[in-house]
């Protein structure tokens, strides 16, 4: 199992859900990625898409104007 | 909340659909609730995958910016009352679409069209051409105006029932919204069209004004961005201003302060501001008369700013702010 960070600051809706779909498309059941955002849109944006694609979201939180979302990737 | 139903009536004769949605660059959801700071407390909701999530879809979001420049700067079939070039869109899209249905072993395409709905891309003349200049031909299937259309594959086929297909035409949206309350939703996204930065005037004066300013119709993401963001003020061709109108917008500009010269207001509450262009000496500090006019110091004899190079180099200016007429309507995009 692997873990992984993306830079989606300065991006705004879709893309940060854009990179996270593109990026979980080469990881493997298990991984878990981080996304790091500063549309606060993602908050919404990233669980709703792990929700459709059967991925789960194990940690939000946010820090000064940062929010952090990492999701664990599911069976694909 | 055409394809709301759209799909609803596919998943009701038993199809597994997937959902496809393309990011332009020019979709107004989402960015200038994200930038603009008294739109951040608002619910943010992404549409297409709220509603992929009502209905029970995957959703495909993919980016085509890159492609769909040569969409926007060379229409084929022209433009709309705006920048829209909704056609050569819809053809554009519907042939991504035919290529991802090829590479994922699915066998048509559904859309929420809707035969007379749109001036440009829904008549009943130009729906044909999207099918046949996207290439997918036969494999498009319109599934809420399908009986008002030629028999498809998937009719044919008997994959789908065109008898439990609907006839609906015009402008009209009643017949559709009494069909989405007997699919039981009581909410549906935004509509087709709504929803794109290239239909609304504005913005494609501003678009116009940028290709106009730089002699070719080039642009990049960060160009558009900005287009959506703050007051645009044009006192020569070779250089503009984008003066945040709120805090929130402040903020995303300061985004780019390595990548443009920039000016504050010091003595003062007032905007951030872009400088779009090279400037002389002279033309920084008229640049900073006009964003001291949008300050609170506009009646103010004298107003401090600092200005600051891309490279992060700042210095003090002093300037008496600009008086209105010193500020053209025409040089406000």
């Amino acid at each position: 199992m692997s873990r992984e960070t993306i830079d989606c600051k300065r991006l705004l809706c879709p893309m940060p859900v854009i990179r996270v779909q593109d990026r979980v498309a080469e990881m493997l059941t298990g991984d878990e990625l981080e996304a790091v955002c500063t549309d606060p849109g993602a908050l919404s944006d990233i669980p709703a898409w792990c929700r459709i694609n059967g991925h789960e979201v194990i940690e939000m939180r946010s820090e000064d104007d940062l929010y952090f979302i990492t999701l664990r990737v599911g069976e694909q | 909340m055409s394809i709301q139903r759209t799909v609803r009536v596919m998943q009701e004769q038993g199809i597994h659909v997937e959902g496809i949605n393309f990011f332009t660059g020019f979709c107004v959801e989402g960015h200038t609730h994200a930038i603009r700071k008294q739109d951040r407390d608002k619910p943010k909701r992404n549409n297409a995958l709220w509603a992929a999530e009502q209905l029970g879809i995957k959703l495909h979001i993919i980016d085509i910016i890159e492609e769909y420049k040569d969409v926007v700067i060379n229409p084929k079939h022209g433009y709309g009352a705006n920048l829209n070039p909704c056609l050569d869109c819809k053809i554009f899209m519907v042939r991504k679409a035919h290529e991802w249905m090829k590479a994922h072993e699915f066998d048509f395409i559904i859309t929420g069209e809707v035969v007379g709905q749109r001036p440009m891309s829904q008549r009943k003349d130009t729906m044909p051409v999207v099918q046949h200049e996207s290439g997918v031909e036969d494999r498009l299937l319109r599934p809420l105006s399908a009986r008002n259309l030629p028999e498809t594959l998937p009719e044919r086929e008997g994959w789908v029932n065109r008898e439990q297909l609907h006839d609906f035409s015009g402008r009209s949206r009643k017949p559709q919204i009494a069909l989405a309350r007997s699919f039981g939703f009581t909410e549906w996204a935004t509509p087709a069209g709504g929803c794109c930065f290239l239909t609304d005037a504005q913005y494609s004066v501003k678009l116009a004004d940028l290709w106009e300013s730089r002699g070719s119709k080039q642009y990049e993401m960060d160009d558009i961005m900005l287009l959506k963001v703050g007051r645009h003020i044009r006192p020569a061709r070779h250089f503009k201003l984008i003066l945040a109108r709120e805090e929130g917008e402040g903020k995303f500009l300061q985004g780019y302060k390595r990548q443009y010269p920039t000016l504050k207001v010091t003595s003062h509450g007032g905007p951030f501001a872009l400088i779009d262009g090279e400037l002389s000496d002279e033309e920084i500090r008229q640049a900073a008369a006009i964003v001291a006019r949008y300050s609170q110091g506009r009646s103010a004899n004298e107003v401090t700013l600092e200005y600051a190079d891309a490279g992060g180099q700042a210095r003090e200016l002093r300037v008496k702010p600009a008086a209105p007429e010193e500020i053209p309507a025409e040089w406000v995009l």
